[in-house]
């Protein structure tokens, strides 16, 4: 049982740090165009103006 | 802005938003962001997809008109929006931080949860429900917020919606579980209300996303309609003021092809305007000097100077306004289905939990076993899949509908298209495309040589006709020829030099209407008429209507003979001749009547009566008033978007109905048990993801809503 009290805060702080992650990308506006994001990945950086 | 004079990278301290609503892929994307980064100036252009924006940052020396000019070449329509710099208003993403809370407390909930159930006892247990009650009661209370206050607020009005019953099963279940956490109890269900709100939580963040998409589309159609005017001050100088800035005595330059920001007296020149958007009435109307011209009327004939004498909300959309309000009153009115299904829900599993805990009282249980069995049975009845029920099978068709160009504004929008047996169409705009389309037979009359030089000149003017012409060539696949010296006088035409003759698209010398006359060198004039056509597919769409068994009639503004030539082609019975308020009180008859009633319509005129139908429509062209008095606008030149989205709606309503029926026998099995005292956190966890993960399998159903054809 001993292994429990290692492996319940571990377990815990790795969902804590997923969650923190994901307010930050929350608050860095990564969700603001989530159309738009998946369309960029198209979008080819050289070539000329169209 | 200061640093102007640095060498290094010049201080883009401004930036614009600007809306072009032509925007739909990757390609059309890049396009823009290279254009508009390539203007000297402009430091950085970023396109947001979803509103279909682009921020542009930029110095100080470049107007919003150049950047809306550099995208006007490559194609894409853009209009600046200053008041957008304030973020929009989203529905999504208050929601986002309660559904992440949840779901990451719900899985490590279930963590804990899972080796309870798979044997650990004693002090094990008690440890973990301890750390399950210090992760989930706060997660509770963060994430439970949008229920507990929507339904709060339902409480204070006396009434009841669907977020009652779950905020009264979430806090009992969480409350019930503290306690027993509490005396070293065998049960704790604090996984089973995290996961109740997590689901339910995403079920409204689709939703959400689908209503914010929609909105965004519209909000980019409006920023099209929108518009300024050319300020003409008293020294001479020109300058662009948006309609808001307008103030009652400037003077507006308003060129051919330009929509009036204002209400104003004409002081110089004389022109016609297409009153189509305010009126109804389709055939363009001649003004001189001293008339009054009125806001959102297009000017077709010469550049004239407008002095302003109202603006914005005052005098003629005043009393469009007023009728609106009342009207829009009384749709809120409207009960949506899930809030009447709770009406029903919240007693019915109150009132058998109560039962439950006298049932085993008078059994002869202790009073702490018959209140554990009463809450067990608040908790299995906690309507996780009835919440799921309408969201979900809306996300989905709503989705169905935006891919076939059909933006759905408001939610209860399909519920109330679902019962529509009687469609009420505006005319100009509505059943036609609501701008002049040259005659197919005068064009096909055209030889090569003819349609070429036409093409070219046409190409060479901003006048609605000429834009009109130039279009339908195109689409002919006609390349335009060379022409020489080009020069447009205003009021007359374009004129040009092709193979050493002259050549000229000018206006008739006589006759009213709208018409064109090719001339080339002195071969015969060629005159080519225009008129506002039927949409494309409208007879088959209302074949389709008039399957489902919904009547059509036209409900227009326009004149009789205008009116009776549409009605004899479309085969419908039509008014004429009706005011914005005629309009309305044909839709209050007929809703007195007992129908449900549709209205569809584009202009000014059409608002109040598209506010007072019990679902409306209205196309991409229309006004500012109509886009916003509409549940739904259709993208497109398709008048089959009308059918598609009436039997999109119905078949959202029929999987709603067996969402509910779904719902409803899931209670029937597990109730029993509960009452029986047989229900573990175990089983009523997997109960309510199997029933939740039915109802969303059987929302999915509705991905091709649209389809027409096999429609009931």
């Amino acid at each position: 049982m001993s292994n429990l009290l290692l492996l319940v805060p571990v377990a815990l702080l790795l969902g804590l740090s997923g969650l923190a992650a994901f307010f930050w990308a929350l608050k860095g506006g990564q969700f603001d165009d989530a159309e738009g994001a998946a369309a960029r990945i198209l979008i080819d950086d050289e070539g000329p103006v169209a | 802005m200061a640093q102007t004079l640095a060498p290094v990278a010049p201080a883009a301290a401004l930036h614009t938003m600007l809306a072009v609503p032509g925007m739909h892929c990757a390609g059309c994307m890049s396009k823009v962001e290279r254009v508009l980064g390539a203007v000297p100036g402009v430091a950085a252009a970023r396109v947001n997809l979803s509103a279909r924006m682009v921020r542009v940052e930029h110095d100080g020396s470049i107007t919003d008109r150049a950047l809306v000019a550099a995208l006007e070449d490559v194609g894409f329509a853009a209009q600046p929006r200053r008041e957008a710099l304030v973020r929009p208003h989203s529905a999504v993403r208050p929601l986002l931080a309660p559904l992440a809370v949840a779901g990451f407390a719900a899985m490590n909930v279930m963590l804990l949860s899972v080796s309870i159930w798979s044997g650990a006892d004693g002090a094990t247990r008690d440890l973990f429900h301890w750390i399950s009650a210090l992760i989930g009661v706060p997660a509770i209370a963060y994430a439970g917020q949008p229920f507990f206050r929507s339904a709060w607020g339902a409480l204070r009005k006396r009434s009841t919606n669907m977020d009652v019953p779950i905020s009264i099963g979430v806090v009992i279940a969480t409350g019930l579980s503290l306690y027993e956490t509490m005396r070293g109890g065998e049960h704790a269900w604090f996984d089973g209300a995290l996961m109740l709100l997590a689901f339910l939580l995403a079920g409204r963040v689709l939703d959400a996303m689908m209503r914010d998409r929609a909105r965004a589309g519209v909000d980019a159609l409006m920023a099209q309609a929108a518009q300024g005017a050319m300020v003409v001050a008293a020294d001479g100088t020109l300058s662009w003021v948006i309609s808001q800035n307008l103030r009652a005595g400037m003077v507006m330059r308003v060129a051919v092809g330009e929509r009036l920001a204002a209400d104003g007296e004409i002081v110089a020149g004389a022109s016609s305007f297409d009153q189509s958007l305010l009126t109804g009435e389709s055939a363009p109307v001649s003004l001189l000097r001293g008339d009054t011209a009125l806001a959102g009327t297009l000017n077709l004939g010469a550049p004239v100077d407008v002095r302003v004498s109202h603006t914005g909300h005052d005098t003629t959309l005043a009393e469009i306004a007023r009728l609106m309000e009342a009207s829009t009153q009384n749709r809120s009115r409207y009960v949506r289905i899930a809030d009447r299904a709770a009406r029903l829900y919240a007693p019915a599993v109150h009132t058998l939990a109560a039962l439950t805990v006298i049932g085993w009282l008078v059994a002869g249980a202790s009073f702490y076993t018959a209140l554990v069995t009463g809450v067990a049975v608040l908790i299995i009845t906690c309507p996780c899949a009835l919440g799921l029920a309408v969201p979900v099978a809306q996300v989905v068709a709503s989705g169905s509908m935006m891919r076939a160009g059909i933006m759905v504004k408001d939610g209860s929008a399909l519920e109330r298209l679902a019962g529509v047996d009687r469609a009420l169409l505006d005319k100009t705009g509505t059943l036609t495309l609501g701008r002049p389309v040259p005659d197919p037979v005068a064009l096909a009359a055209l030889t090569d040589d003819e349609a070429a030089v036409a093409l070219a000149l046409a190409s060479h003017s901003r006048h609605p006709l000429s834009r009109a012409l130039a279009d339908a060539l195109s689409l002919r696949g006609i390349a335009a020829a060379a022409v020489e010296a080009v020069e447009e006088r205003t009021g007359e035409g374009v004129f040009a030099c092709w193979n050493g003759q002259p050549v000229a698209l000018r206006r008739p010398e006589a006759g009213a209407g709208s018409a064109a006359v090719l001339v080339i060198g002195d071969a015969p004039a060629r005159a080519i008429s225009f008129a506002d056509r039927l949409r494309p597919d409208a007879a088959a769409a209302l074949a389709h209507l008039r399957r489902m068994g919904i009547s059509s009639s036209i409900l227009s503004g326009d004149k009789v003979e205008a009116v009776a030539q549409i009605a004899r082609e479309t085969g419908l019975t039509a008014q004429a001749n009706a005011r914005p308020a005629e309009k309305q009180d044909a839709v209050s008859r007929l809703r007195a009547g007992g129908a449900n009633v549709l209205m569809v319509g584009d202009g000014l005129n059409d608002g109040p009566a598209l506010a007072a139908a019990n679902a409306s429509m209205a196309p991409g062209s229309a006004s500012e008033v109509g886009l916003q008095a509409a549940d739904m606008v259709f993208v497109g030149e398709t008048l089959l978007a009308l059918p598609r989205a009436v039997v999109a709606a119905r078949r959202t309503m029929a999987v709603v109905r067996q969402n509910f029926v779904l719902a409803i026998g899931y209670n029937l099995l597990a109730v029993p048990l509960a009452m029986a005292g047989l229900v573990t956190p175990l089983v009523a966890a997997a109960a309510m993801s199997a029933s939740s993960l039915l109802v969303v399998a059987n929302s999915l159903r509705l991905a091709n809503a649209t389809r027409l054809g096999a429609a009931r």
